[in-house]
């Protein structure tokens, strides 16, 4: 029992971890152009297609591979907020809103036209073999995960805290106008953010797909929006944030998928964000903020 | 003397009567005549059925101000209750239906107010999210519950508004919209409208804020439900994963098409994004990525410079005279 | 007894105390000046009166009635309406329909009157017409009422939230900077509608403003506020002169 217990912890960590990558992506798009971008999701969903692409139709070697997705991802995340997202950058919140699922919704269709409903099945690129420590097996993806997050975790933080680049991005996060007036270039600020983000996604769907090993084009739908329960929970604009909501959600997940209901596990999920945005909006880390009035 | 016929039947009215009493006729002839072939015939009904969910999603995200994703998910509950009730009775068939139509779409307004409390805090991005939650534990609860049969879902329902009875559907189409339209045109209206231009404002002049939001999405559920009771016994089977998160996308689209707080507009592009697939057979794969590029389309081109241009240009000043008109035609 | 008593009010955010000890008591159909240099606390005085701030400590009675801790709605249908210091219209609404607006609690009817248009129905929208337009006509605004409420000029919008505010049918109405950006002749006009509407509506006053003439030239009373607290007091006149203000507007 407590060993099953433990189990279903590692578990829900690693989950957690790639919800956590995701939910940096929305995170600091949030903070920065104060929009959900809902097409991130997708971005993982490419990330995946470019990886089988790679490696199974273009009999990349892993490296390579690995590589090729995360630049693609990168650069469609940036493509997709100079088209879609910069000329609305002083539109309503609402017209913005409506873009990205225009653009998420692009993004899904578009790899259906091209790689068809049907599921594709996909041989995992990471082979590492598992470890069993006191009668628990943690598995080589496992291992993996929870490595790559944590390394991605630290070296963003890094980034944002000390270098010139990440002190800019925390400039416009608190004030693009003010930005500007001091000479941060908000236009290149915020594209950076775009190509960090989506560069996590790919990383986010590299580990997905070597996990579940299966790919269809709505498969960034529904870990996106989980991600992104896992950034309100964390509180939106946070990077600790989204780290902690990411790992929170992962378990919750695990949990209740294994002691409550297979089908209800995704119910639970969103009932966290419904109780989340009802008792603190701000999630566990995020600021309060009002409107002037 | 002017204000006593004002108050028997304005103008305007008259005129939506006569153009809705000739639409009828004009169908009658044309489906009597064989002009209008089995196949376009059986697509009435689901222009119907669409005409009322984007009417009714247009007065949240159109006149409230709000963006809601989770509109399908109201469409499942009242065509669930719907066929529920039509199995399980054994009355007169319109007698049934009208039952299912109250009850269908008095049960989604009741979820409707349930989903409207987070409403009360939140708004924009936030609500929109709660909106799409919702709609995906609906869909959980229907493909676990035992009385809608799961993930199989409910078959053989009776088929009481299938092409033939297109009559029925017509007329509760009509008084969906007229409904709609009439709240959007009082004072229960303006406060809502008032609701999305500023909310602060609102408050400041006396409105409850909290309590019009709630109001809005009530009414907006109930006509989603009373599409969903239309729907489950158009199609005669139901499973929870038709009312996912892309129905509700394809109902947005129908809204932004038409434009955001346009009820004639919707109406138009209910018509028009029913029969389109029909008449483009063969390209169904393309109609979602369409969508999206409509989607897209329209956004980026509301808020361009070209459409500025447009405006303020006097030639084109008509074709966009309506955004100086009130809202709400 | 004075129409609105206001004893000790106060609000902190975090550490700030942003208001601290105000009262103030404005007589029926008074005219009430709030003065002070930026920052002072004055909007925020005026959001703690209408409810959007609720108060830390203090009290609020109008008319004999405890506004402390109401929701800003309960407290305009209690007597209190005000303008914005940035113009809060709804810019998609006409100017007719923004002032029908705020008729929502003076001219009522049910929903399902609006849906089956019941002649209750026609009869109250009818009523809510005549008093919008008499309202819309004090302020010259009438002949636009059919405009767009965001294709007015500037001026006008500041016009327009007043009409609006007076619909409520308040007993007291708070104008924030109703004169910002307007030019000595609107601003005289501006004067001259804010004293008919006090003696026509029978209305009390409380505005801020940094245009010195207006206050001097229609405010009876003033108080001066700085970094949150009262620091003086009176006659407009005697005031201006008062070392401490001087010294609070141009520094030692």
């Amino acid at each position: 029992m407590i060993n099953n217990i433990l189990e279903q912890l590692i578990n829900g960590l690693r989950t957690g971890s790639i919800y956590a990558l995701i939910a940096l992506g929305y995170t600091m798009v949030y903070g920065i152009a104060k929009m959900i971008n809902f097409a991130h999701g997708d971005i993982i969903m490419v990330g995946a297609y470019a990886l089988y692409v790679a490696v199974a139709l273009l009999h990349l070697p892993v490296v390579p591979a690995l590589i090729f997705t995360c630049v693609i991802c990168a650069v469609l995340g940036v493509i997709i907020e100079k088209i879609a997202y910069k000329p609305l950058r002083n539109a309503p919140r609402l017209a913005v809103l409506i873009t990205a699922i225009g653009v998420s919704y692009f993004l899904q269709s578009a790899s259906l036209l091209i790689f068809k409903a049907t599921p594709i099945p996909f041989q995992s690129v990471i082979n590492v073999n598992s470890i069993t420590l006191g009668g628990v097996t943690i598995s080589g993806i496992t291992i993996v995960t929870l490595i790559v997050t944590t390394v991605s975790m630290i070296a963003l933080t890094l980034f944002i805290n000390k270098t010139k680049a990440g002190s800019a991005m925390r400039a416009v996060s608190e004030d693009m106008g003010a930005a500007q007036l001091v000479g941060i270039n908000v236009n290149r600020t915020i594209t950076m953010t775009f190509a960090i983000g989506s560069f996590l996604a790919a990383v986010a769907g590299i580990l997905y797909i070597c996990q579940y090993q299966s790919l269809k084009p709505t498969m960034g739908a529904l870990p996106g929006i989980k991600a992104f329960v896992a950034a309100v929970l964390g509180g939106i604009g946070s990077v600790p944030g989204a780290m902690i909501g990411g790992i929170i959600l992962g378990i919750i997940e695990s949990v209740s998928k294994a002691f409550i209901s297979t089908e209800l596990s995704d119910a639970i999920v969103f009932s966290v964000l419904v109780i989340v945005l009802l008792v603190k909006p701000s999630g566990i880390l995020g600021k309060k903020k009002n409107e002037k009035v | 003397m002017e204000n006593l016929k004002k108050t028997f039947i304005s103008k305007k009215a008259l005129g939506n009567l006569v153009f809705i009493v000739l639409t009828y006729v004009v169908l009658n002839l044309l489906i009597s005549n064989g002009i209008l072939n089995r196949q376009y015939t059986s697509l009435l009904v689901p222009i119907a059925i669409n005409i009322i969910l984007a009417v009714s999603l247009n007065l949240i995200t159109g006149f409230l101000g709000e963006l809601s994703l989770g509109h399908a998910g109201f469409m499942s509950i009242g065509a669930y209750v719907g066929a529920l009730i039509t199995l399980h009775m054994n009355a007169p068939a319109p007698l049934e239906l009208f039952i299912a139509i109250i009850v269908g779409g008095i049960v989604a307004g009741i979820f409707g107010f349930i989903i409207g409390m987070p409403v009360l805090r939140l708004n924009g991005d936030y609500l929109a999210i709660v909106t799409l939650g919702f709609g995906e534990i609906i869909k959980s609860i229907l493909i676990s519950l035992k009385i809608t049969n799961g993930a199989k879902g409910l078959q053989k329902i009776p088929l009481y508004t299938n092409y033939k009875s297109y009559t029925i559907v017509f007329i509760i189409m009509v008084i969906s919209v007229l409904a709609i339209t009439n709240i959007v045109n009082s004072r229960h209206g303006r406060a809502i409208c008032s609701i999305r231009d500023n909310s602060i404002a609102t408050e400041s002049i006396g409105i409850n804020v909290s309590r019009y939001k709630v109001m809005a999405f009530v009414i907006s559920a109930f006509f989603a439900g009373v599409a969903g009771v239309l729907y489950a016994h158009n199609v005669g089977i139901l499973k929870p994963t038709t009312f996912d998160y892309n129905k509700s996308i394809e109902i947005l689209v129908i809204v932004v098409l038409g434009g955001m707080g346009s009820i004639r507009g919707s109406i138009i592009a209910a018509i028009i994004l029913t029969a389109l697939p029909e008449l483009l057979r063969g390209a169904d794969d393309f109609r979602m990525l369409l969508y999206a590029v409509v989607l897209i389309i329209i956004m980026l081109f509301n808020h361009s410079k070209i459409k500025q241009g447009l405006v303020n240009n006097n030639t084109f000043k008509k074709l966009f005279r309506k955004s100086d008109e009130k809202v709400g035609e | 007894m004075a129409l609105l008593e206001v004893n000790n009010l106060g609000i902190s955010f975090g550490g700030l105390r942003a208001v601290d000890g105000f009262s103030i008591s404005i007589e029926k159909g008074q005219l009430y000046g709030l003065i002070g240099p930026n920052g002072a606390g004055k909007t925020t005085v005026f959001n703690l009166l209408t409810g959007v701030y609720s108060p830390t400590d203090g009290s609020i009675v109008l008319d004999g009635v405890n506004l402390t801790g109401k929701s800003a709605n309960e407290i305009c249908r209690c007597g209190i309406a005000r303008t914005f210091q940035n113009i809060r219209l709804f810019d998609n609404l006409s100017v007719l329909d923004n002032v029908k607006t705020a008729l929502h609690n003076q001219v009522k009817y049910s929903l399902f009157s609006s849906i089956v248009r019941t002649p209750s129905y026609f009869r109250a929208e009818r009523e809510m017409d005549k008093k919008a337009m008499e309202i819309l006509k004090v302020f010259g605004l009438d002949r636009i009422s059919h405009y767009r409420a965001s294709n007015l000029p500037y001026g006008m919008q500041r016009k327009l939230e007043i009409a609006r505010a007076l619909a409520t049918n308040p007993k007291l109405i708070l104008l924030d900077e109703p004169a910002a950006g307007m030019n000595p002749t609107e601003t005289q006009e501006l004067m001259d509608m804010i004293r008919f509407i006090r003696d026509n509506f029978g209305v009390s006053v409380l505005l801020i403003e940094h245009d010195m003439n207006l206050v001097l030239g229609i405010c009876e009373e003033v108080k001066v506020l700085e970094y949150g607290r009262i620091i003086a007091g009176g006659n407009p006149y005697d005031v201006v002169n008062d070392p401490k203000v001087i010294t609070a507007y141009l520094g030692e």
